[in-house]
């Protein structure tokens, strides 16, 4: 069933592969298909999922069966190494609760991205390809429990970003790509190492071989005393935590590390925002909770305060370099730094609430930043500009793109009854509840305030008020002396039409329902953030040693 | 001096001759595809470029029926110790053969090539000749028949670099090569002799156990290992003996380029290998220096330089052939970074990315030689807009180079996976900071690889002056097969690695 859900898109792109490159229609509707059935498959998951099973760490006695769900595994590679003994490379796909809810973010938010490509005209199959490349890499990388196969599909997905931004980004496209590549490649690369030498040092008790299996490593355990990353080579366990760090956060991405961001985002076409914003970003905090932390809780557990003052910066930070902007999108952009820090104070508190406030907001932010690129992207396909200050007075003329832009705006700046509040208040309680972070928390509350002030200075001066002097839309008077705009070269509908109305209602329902009622996501996460906590808790670990 | 020898030795001495031959069939084999080569050229007349390129091709698969059957025959050395048969040059006889084969293919595309008027004659028979050289360098155990195996390959080298007898950048190229190569002979020989000097022996395991049991002076072991590895590093291409390699392989016929940059390569580190594991004393058990010579450290600092040079100079680079040519000095240094570890998983993961690299570089040129034939350039800038004219050749450009910076799933990621999963298994300090290097270079080579993917997807042609010339079916099998196999690998190594691992058996104790 994961391995479907994972390379379902791969098998529509290679379908697409033999579609003449004229058949537009048929290749977005594969690609659709295909996205459906992955949510489908989501659902379906999502419904037999067992919320009492925890994950994270093997079950009693080493294996993953009683822990993890929908487990499939094979051998992939297996090496005779001589000296080494085997080497075997597992093909290992798994849930929990950490992966499962962003393999039901992933496949919504295929959905959405397949949806809002539809107006690409620019070389349809080889971006059509492309995309499902980047959603088979994805996916696979929220369910692989073998290091391996997970760094094949982390590396996977550069390839695929960079064509997509690059061919299909705005003006300044080269440069964002190849930041984005740079960037990113540099912080995996130092996965490799660490990888490699984790595999040195880590035996799954079930085998005694040496194993690439995440479960294993995830168990202090596990590893062999005197090995390269073994309990007493205190050194090389702090580098190796530092610089799979770093790997994570250029994806999160965490201040200093967050430059390549906003020129991605400012350069990539709607879809791809989405895609970034919505899912790739959680990839690094999913890679912290998943292999940075239990991989190494000592050091974590040292590193809690700098983890929770980077998170701080990036509230701050992103919060007061949104309120600067004056394209939209890079105001989005730069909330999305902001709001990811949110998770990183929540996984520095190191207790329950925080966790699962961090882990909660990953979703959320995954929705309703999917709704503000795609709100974005609405105005600039009209208006062919994002400059905040050549609108005014939208909302009389597009009271329902205005009404969207309010729930999502209200959402982002996490308005009680909205799913935003519920995650940041667990981050808060979570924080102020852990005397490491509590200062920390203390300085963080002022981004909500911030965040508030950009997010309603922006709603302000775009849809209230009257038509600027400079606006990017004529005014017009009909027969009947109704006011009416008009956009240059645009002769769509000018508010939301029924494509855009599909991928955004939906999106605003998940973020109300899950404001009122968190329980759907959030009941599945509690057994395994609870594990995760007690995994990376100083008391499991003195047991241990 | 000599006495005549007897008609007994003489008797004894063919006999030896007579056995040893058994074992030498695929050389012989080839030696006589040489010259059926060189009488159909003479033979035929006219445009004959395709029959003899065919008769290449067929020929030199049908070598490989001849080294299948020697992997019935035991490890031997033959004719008075100078040669021998083994697993590890048994795998050697297939790479090259191999690499000669897409040799050819790439030079019956190579519209440049084939233009010429004085016609490709003896083109093929040098090709088949430098293919013998190799073969030989891999199995020889004799410091003289290694020298006279490594002229082979020169001569035929230098000949095929000149071959574009109109073109000035070709004839300086081949001055080039050559003047370089005869320094660098000049060393390796000088470094022969006074190993010779210090022994009185010429085969390399005796040499071994002469220097073990009888000791030596330190300074002029250094010294002659010194020197033979500046004749070694020629051939590697390796920093500092890189010189003449960014400008021969721009000089020279793509497909020849192509050759040297992984045929030749290859050869040098398969004699690299079997002269210093085998001849030079070296610390089994963990003791450094344990005879006093330090090899290991100087061949550290090559590869951590060869790295860094190539990759770090390849930025600036716009004529591709130049480009590939500086990042296959950066791979020489990948390569090296196997042999230090001086272990069996090192040794191993050296010949697994040595096919790796075989693949994705002959790839490349593959495609560099079609485009050239399209544009008539070999200059970055000119590949503006083609992935959209070219989109096979594009895609497969592109899979080809992320295959060398080394990211999966490709083959390129294998042999890097295995190189530095040798390193750190090895530990120590210098071990790691290596990886590092490694690491952090093939960042840097992202960069100037993608720069080319980067003209031909993200960037718009300028001027619609390109020549209408349609690929044929064949070059697009050729590049989907190769293409195809590089993500194969890429994924299912388990047979590669294994083989490898097979061919490396026969170092036995030497390695750990």
């Amino acid at each position: 069933m994961l391995s479907l859900i994972v390379f379902l898109p791969i098998i529509a792109g290679l379908i697409i592969l033999a579609v003449p490159a004229s058949q537009k229609q048929i290749i977005r509707i594969v690609s659709l298909l295909a996205a459906i059935a992955q949510g489908v498959i989501a659902v379906l998951i999502w419904r037999q999922y067992d919320p009492t099973m925890a994950g994270i760490v093997a079950a009693p006695g080493g294996s993953p069966a009683g822990s993890f769900q929908l487990i499939e595994r094979v051998p992939w590679i297996s090496l005779n190494l001589g000296s080494f003994g085997p080497m075997t490379i597992e093909y290992f796909l798994g849930v929990d609760g950490l992966s499962i809810t962003m393999v039901i973010l992933t496949a919504l938010i295929s959905i959405i991205g397949i949806l809002s490509s539809w107006p690409i005209q620019k070389q349809v199959k080889g971006y059509f390809i492309l995309f499902n490349l980047l959603s088979t890499a994805m996916m696979g990388c929220f369910v692989a429990l073998d290091f391996f196969l997970f760094y094949v599909f982390w590396e996977l997905m550069l390839l695929p970003m960079y064509f997509l931004i690059g061919i299909w980004g705005g003006p300044n496209r080269e440069y964002a790509a190849i930041k984005f590549f740079l960037y990113t490649l540099f912080g995996s690369v130092f996965m490799l190492l660490v990888m490699i030498g984790l595999y040195f040092s880590v035996v799954d008790p079930l085998t005694g071989h040496h194993t690439f299996s995440l479960v294993a490593m995830a168990s202090q355990e596990n590893y062999v005393k005197g090995s390269i990353l073994g309990p007493d080579s205190v050194m090389w366990r702090y580098a190796a935590f530092i610089v799979l760090f770093v790997g994570f956060a250029i994806k999160v991405p965490m201040f200093p590390f967050h430059t390549w961001l906003p020129d991605a985002h400012v350069e990539a076409p709607t879809p791809i925002s989405v895609i970034l914003a919505g899912v790739l970003l959680k990839l690094g905090t999913y890679g912290m909770m998943r292999i940075n932390f239990p991989l190494f809780p000592e050091v974590y557990q040292a590193g809690l305060y700098v983890i929770g003052v980077f998170g701080a910066i990036n509230i701050i930070y992103g919060a007061f370099c949104a309120l600067a902007q004056q394209d939209l999108k890079k105001m989005v952009a730069y909330s999305s730094i902001s709001h990811m820090g949110y998770v990183l104070l929540g996984l520095a508190a190191a207790n329950s609430e925080g966790m699962l406030g961090a882990l909660y907001q990953m979703f959320n932010h995954g929705t309703i930043t999917a709704m503000l690129f795609l709100l974005v992207g609405v105005i600039y396909d009209r208006a062919h500009s994002r400059a905040i200050d050549k609108f005014g007075g939208l909302a009389t003329y597009m009271p329902v793109y205005a009404g969207m832009v309010t729930v999502a705006w209200f959402a982002s700046l996490g308005l009680p009854g909205l799913s935003g509040f519920i995650s940041e208040a667990f981050v808060f309680v979570g924080s102020f509840t852990s005397p490491t972070t509590r200062p920390i928390a203390m300085v963080s509350v002022l981004g909500i305030v911030f965040g508030a002030a950009y997010l309603l200075w922006s709603l302000q001066r775009m849809f209230l008020g009257k038509r600027k002097p400079d606006a990017l839309y004529e005014l017009e008077k009909d027969a009947h002396g109704h006011e009416h705009i008009h956009f240059h070269d645009w002769n769509g509908k000018l508010d939301l039409d029924a494509r855009e109305l599909t991928m955004l209602v939906p999106l605003a329902i998940i973020v109300i329902v899950l404001g009122i009622y968190p329980m759907p996501i959030m009941g599945m996460l509690t057994a395994s953030i609870n594990k995760l906590v007690t995994v990376l808790a100083p008391v499991a670990m003195s047991a241990v040693n | 001096m000599f006495d005549m020898p007897s008609g007994a030795e003489i008797q004894s001495i063919i006999s030896i001759l007579r056995a040893g031959a058994g074992y030498f069939i695929p050389e012989l084999y080839l030696s006589a595809l040489f010259m059926v080569l060189i009488i159909l050229d003479l033979v035929l007349g006219g445009r004959k470029n395709r029959i003899l390129a065919s008769a290449t091709i067929i020929g030199l698969l049908g070598s490989f029926f001849f080294i299948f059957q020697q992997h019935a025959l035991p490890d031997a050395e033959i004719f008075f110790g100078m040669y021998s048969l083994d697993r590890f040059g048994i795998f050697f006889k297939y790479f090259f053969v191999l690499t000669g084969v897409l040799a050819v293919v790439i030079s019956m595309e190579d519209e440049h090539l084939n233009a010429q008027e004085s016609g490709v004659g003896e083109y093929y028979a040098l090709i088949v000749g430098m293919v013998i050289g190799m073969i030989m360098m891999a199995s020889s155990t004799d410091l003289l028949m290694m020298f006279l195996a490594m002229e082979l390959v020169g001569l035929s080298a230098y000949a095929l670099t000149g071959y574009l007898k109109r073109e000035p950048r070709s004839s300086e190229a081949a001055l080039k090569y050559l003047v370089y190569g005869a320094v660098s002979s000049g060393m390796l020989l000088y470094g022969f002799s006074l190993i010779y000097g210090m022994t009185a022996q010429t085969n390399i395991s005796k040499i071994s156990t002469e220097l073990t049991q009888h000791g030596y002076d330190p300074l002029v072991m250094i010294l002659a290992t010194l020197l033979v590895m500046a004749g070694l590093g020629y051939k590697m291409g390796a920093v500092p003996f890189h010189f003449w390699s960014p400008d021969v392989y721009e000089g020279a016929p793509t497909p020849i380029t192509a050759y040297l940059s992984t045929g030749s390569k290859a050869a040098g580190f398969a004699m690299l290998m079997r002269f210093f594991y085998v001849a030079v004393p070296h610390a089994v058990d963990g003791v450094e220096d344990m005879l006093g010579v330090d090899w290991l450290h100087i061949m550290m600092i090559i590869a951590a330089a060869s790295m860094i040079y190539g990759n770090v100079v390849a930025i600036w680079q716009k004529n591709v052939k130049r480009l590939l040519a500086y990042s296959s000095i950066a791979h020489a240094g990948y390569l090296l970074l196997g042999i230090i570890t001086m272990d069996q998983l090192g040794t191993q993961s050296v010949l697994v990315y040595l096919l790796g690299y075989l693949l994705m570089n002959i790839g490349a040129f593959y495609v560099v030689v079609m485009i050239a034939n399209k544009t008539g350039s070999e200059n970055v800038d000119d590949y503006k807009g083609l992935g959209k004219s070219m989109p096979l050749a594009g895609a497969a450009l592109t899979v080809f180079l992320i295959s060398l910076v080394g990211l999966p799933p490709t083959f390129g990621f294998v042999g890097k996976l295995m190189i530095f999963s040798a390193l750190i298994n090895k530990g120590g300090n210098a071990f790691m900071w290596l990886a590092l290097i490694g690491i952090l270079t093939s960042v840097i080579s992202l960069y100037y690889y993608m720069f080319i993917p980067l003209n031909m997807f993200l960037r718009e042609s300028e001027h619609n002056s390109q020549k209408d010339v349609s690929t044929g079916m064949v070059s697009k099998v050729v590049t989907a097969v190769l293409m195809f196999l590089t993500i194969y690998f890429g994924i299912f190594f388990q047979p590669v690695v294994e083989y490898a691992k097979y061919s490396v058996t026969m170092f036995g104790a030497l390695l750990k």
